[in-house]
């Protein structure tokens, strides 16, 4: 960060915004103490995975596709596989089913035990990074490590490895889990639902800012479960959608400071939030009891509109992820065979799961070789971003008489409350602030 | 090691996925003592404070695609000492390499509304096409146990021992049964370098080649193994042309069968 006086205004200068995945910036502009301009700046390079997707083979897509998030792979796998299965009009049986949930569970519990621990938690406590922290706080980081090595694990049991894992097929799996390998993991899950539940506790005692905005919250919703792999889209003010409708009710909009695209509802151009937090307030009787019980008496009131306690909806979900996976390393039964038949043939399907950050759409058309025509994916940190521009129009009015470096650490705080991945979007940001006179 | 000591750590991010460097965080058991041994002077992705260079180790993941990259990518080898680059888009130049077939100005209009808005190179490269590397890292993603080697290797001063060797020796190890042999799978392993575990045999299928050319591959021998065996010429270059498809070996033999093409 850096300050300087020109032409009578002042500008401050916010180099990169740190902890999280990828590199971006903010722009901050006040003219005679009034905000005129908020931008997340977004240059990420663009590496065209929907360009270059035209012409593979479907079967490559989970591959690929993968590559897009070190941190959320299995997030691309599930949406690819599920889009590119209802345009093949492939049913895979009950036990691939839960499978991909567990492995799902597994990416949660990794991502967002690396959010929470390792990235967010140092912002309330006035940490620069989470190894700064261990110094005072060994127990929590210690926790927050094991947590994360326990989601690793059972990415590596399933996927071969934690980052782009190698088992996920269109129709199944190319390798199911035996029962006992899965049984060995039962200890850990136990340890790890414990765990997570004193995460809710530590989270929920932070201090957060009063900041509650007006939302559109977005999610996956199924009647039953809490939404991971399917089915429909729902939104907080009354949306209910099958996600073939998705392209008629989201709206990609490209703008200048960002290679990462801009998503709105279509009708009214409004922003919209996706992710732990909007999941939650949308599906919280769906979460399975110790989450729920963790979330009832953590002192939080729900729905919550507050970004910054993202956290503690993250944390819940922690609680979720592990006893979900606990029932069904429990109810596990070796499928007779790893993954559906397929009848290749021409055809054109979507889907959208919940990736850790929130709704991840995608759409793939394919030709009758089963090569791709036309890919087209949406991420949940571009649905995020106008959103996050919103937030800081609304937030910084608020603290613009503070020191440039409150102003910062605010700013910073509420956008890593999303916990964007920007390398999804596409990255690399620089935090700018203008400071009229 | 006392603080004041210790050797200065740096970690770069250029066109990538973050994995490579999420490696370095994946290190769940190792990282509060990795950081008694080096300190973390720059890494935007785990702290916000950042040192000033020289560092002494700099690790970079991904592959330089725009003008600034390039600039960028200078002033890092000024500042380091060793510059190691992690992973398959930083060695190969990544997935995003696949570009380097196509008319990326045609990949701009395909993907985004206002083509004006986008600045970017017509290819992808790996580091090396730009400033001098002084050790590669393969995979897509590497593992964190090349990493705690690398490292290991040059705080006690001795040269790391990474495979150069094929996917084939590591299926032997681990007993898998060969799947292009057995299973008619075409597997790119004959002539990628071991170092992920050879895990895609062990789940059933070809290996996809994302730890790069091993040390002395025979691309020609195998491009002509698979055709004889019925694969088809278009599947073999979508092979070669993947994650480290840019990395010579690939490349050069993706392109001969795409240049053969009856």
């Amino acid at each position: 960060m850096a300050g300087e006086m020109a032409k009578g205004e002042k500008t401050v200068k916010i180099e990169y915004l740190t902890r999280v995945e990828g590199e971006g910036g903010i722009y901050v502009r006040a003219e005679g103490g009034e905000l005129r301009d908020v931008k997340l700046n977004i240059f990420e390079p663009p590496r065209f995975f929907e360009a270059f997707l035209r012409g593979r083979h479907f079967q490559e897509v989970p591959d690929i596709t993968a590559r897009i998030c070190g941190i959320c792979p299995v997030a691309y796998q599930m949406s690819s596989v599920h889009a590119l299965e209802a345009a093949l009009g492939v049913r895979p049986g009950p036990e691939i089913r839960m499978l991909r949930r567990l492995l799902y569970c597994a990416e949660w519990i990794e991502s967002h035990a690396l959010h929470i621990y390792l990235l967010n938690a140092p912002d309330f406590l006035g940490y620069e990074s989470a190894v700064a922290m261990a110094a005072d706080h060994p127990q929590e980081v210690e926790r927050g490590l094991r947590l994360k090595k326990i989601g690793n694990g059972l990415l590596d049991l399933l996927g071969g490895r934690a980052t782009h894992p190698v088992s996920v097929c269109v129709g199944g799996f190319y390798k199911v889990p035996r029962r006992k390998e899965l049984e060995k993991l039962r200890e850990d899950f136990l340890w790890g639902l414990e765990a997570a539940q004193e995460t809710v506790t530590w989270v929920s005692g932070l201090t957060f800012p009063e900041f509650t905005p007006e939302y559109e919250f977005v999610s996956v919703s199924h009647p039953t479960e809490y939404p991971m792999n399917e089915r429909r889209i729902i939104s907080s003010v009354g949306l209910n959608i099958d996600p073939v409708e998705y392209e008629q009710i989201f709206l990609e909009e490209h703008v200048a400071h960002s290679t990462a695209l801009h998503s709105v509802r279509a009708d009214r151009g409004s922003s919209y939030f996706v992710g732990p937090l909007a999941r939650l307030n949308l599906n919280f009787d769906k979460l399975l009891p110790r989450a729920q019980a963790a979330a009832r008496s953590c002192g939080v009131s729900w729905p919550c509109h507050n970004p910054f306690m993202s956290i503690v909806a993250r944390a819940v979900e922690l609680v979720h992820a592990f006893e979900e996976a606990l029932g069904i390393i429990d109810a596990y039964r070796e499928p007779a065979a790893s993954r559906a038949e397929i009848q290749v043939h021409a055809g054109e399907g979507c889907a959208a799961t919940e990736a850790p950050r929130g709704l991840l759409y995608h759409r793939y058309r394919i030709n009758d070789q089963g090569l791709v025509e036309a890919a087209k994916i949406v991420p949940p940190t571009s649905q995020n971003m106008r959103r996050m521009e919103d937030d800081l129009r609304q937030l910084l009015p608020g603290v613009l008489n503070q020191p440039d470096a409150e102003i910062a650490r605010v700013s910073e705080n509420l956008v890593r409350s999303y916990d964007p991945c920007i390398s999804c979007s596409t990255h690399f940001l620089k935090l700018r602030f203008d400071r009229g006179r | 090691m006392s603080p004041e000591t210790r050797p200065k750590l740096a970690v770069y991010k250029f066109s990538s996925c973050d994995g490579c460097q999420l490696a370095i965080l994946s290190l769940e058991d190792e990282l509060l003592s990795l950081v008694g041994e080096v300190e973390i002077a720059y890494f935007l992705e785990a702290r916000s404070q950042t040192l000033e260079g020289p560092y002494d180790v700099t690790l970079v993941e991904g592959s330089v695609s725009t003008a600034e990259d390039i600039e960028r990518i200078h002033k890092v080898r000024e500042q380091s000492k060793y510059l190691i680059t992690i992973g398959a888009c930083a060695t190969a130049g990544g997935i995003q390499a696949l570009r380097n077939w196509a008319d990326v100005g045609e990949f701009v209009r395909a993907v985004y509304a206002t083509p004006a808005y986008i600045n970017t190179l017509e290819q992808s490269t790996p580091i090396s096409a730009h400033v001098a590397v002084d050790f590669e890292l393969n995979g897509c993603p590497i593992n964190k146990y090349q990493i705690l080697e690398v490292l290991t290797a040059l705080l006690v001063g001795r040269a790391p021992h990474l495979p150069r060797h094929s996917v084939c020796l590591e299926c032997k190890r681990r007993g898998t049964s060969c799947v292009m042999v057995l299973g008619g799978i075409p597997c790119l392993g004959p002539l990628t370098q071991a170092g992920c575990g050879a895990l895609c045999p062990a789940y059933n299928r070809g290996c996809y080649g994302c730890f790069g050319p091993m040390e002395s591959p025979n691309p020609d021998s195998f491009a002509g193994f698979l055709l004889k065996n019925g694969t088809p010429r278009a599947e073999l270059i979508r092979m070669l042309r993947g994650f480290t498809g840019y990395a010579e070996v690939f490349r050069s033999a993706g392109d001969k069968l795409a240049k053969t093409s009856p």
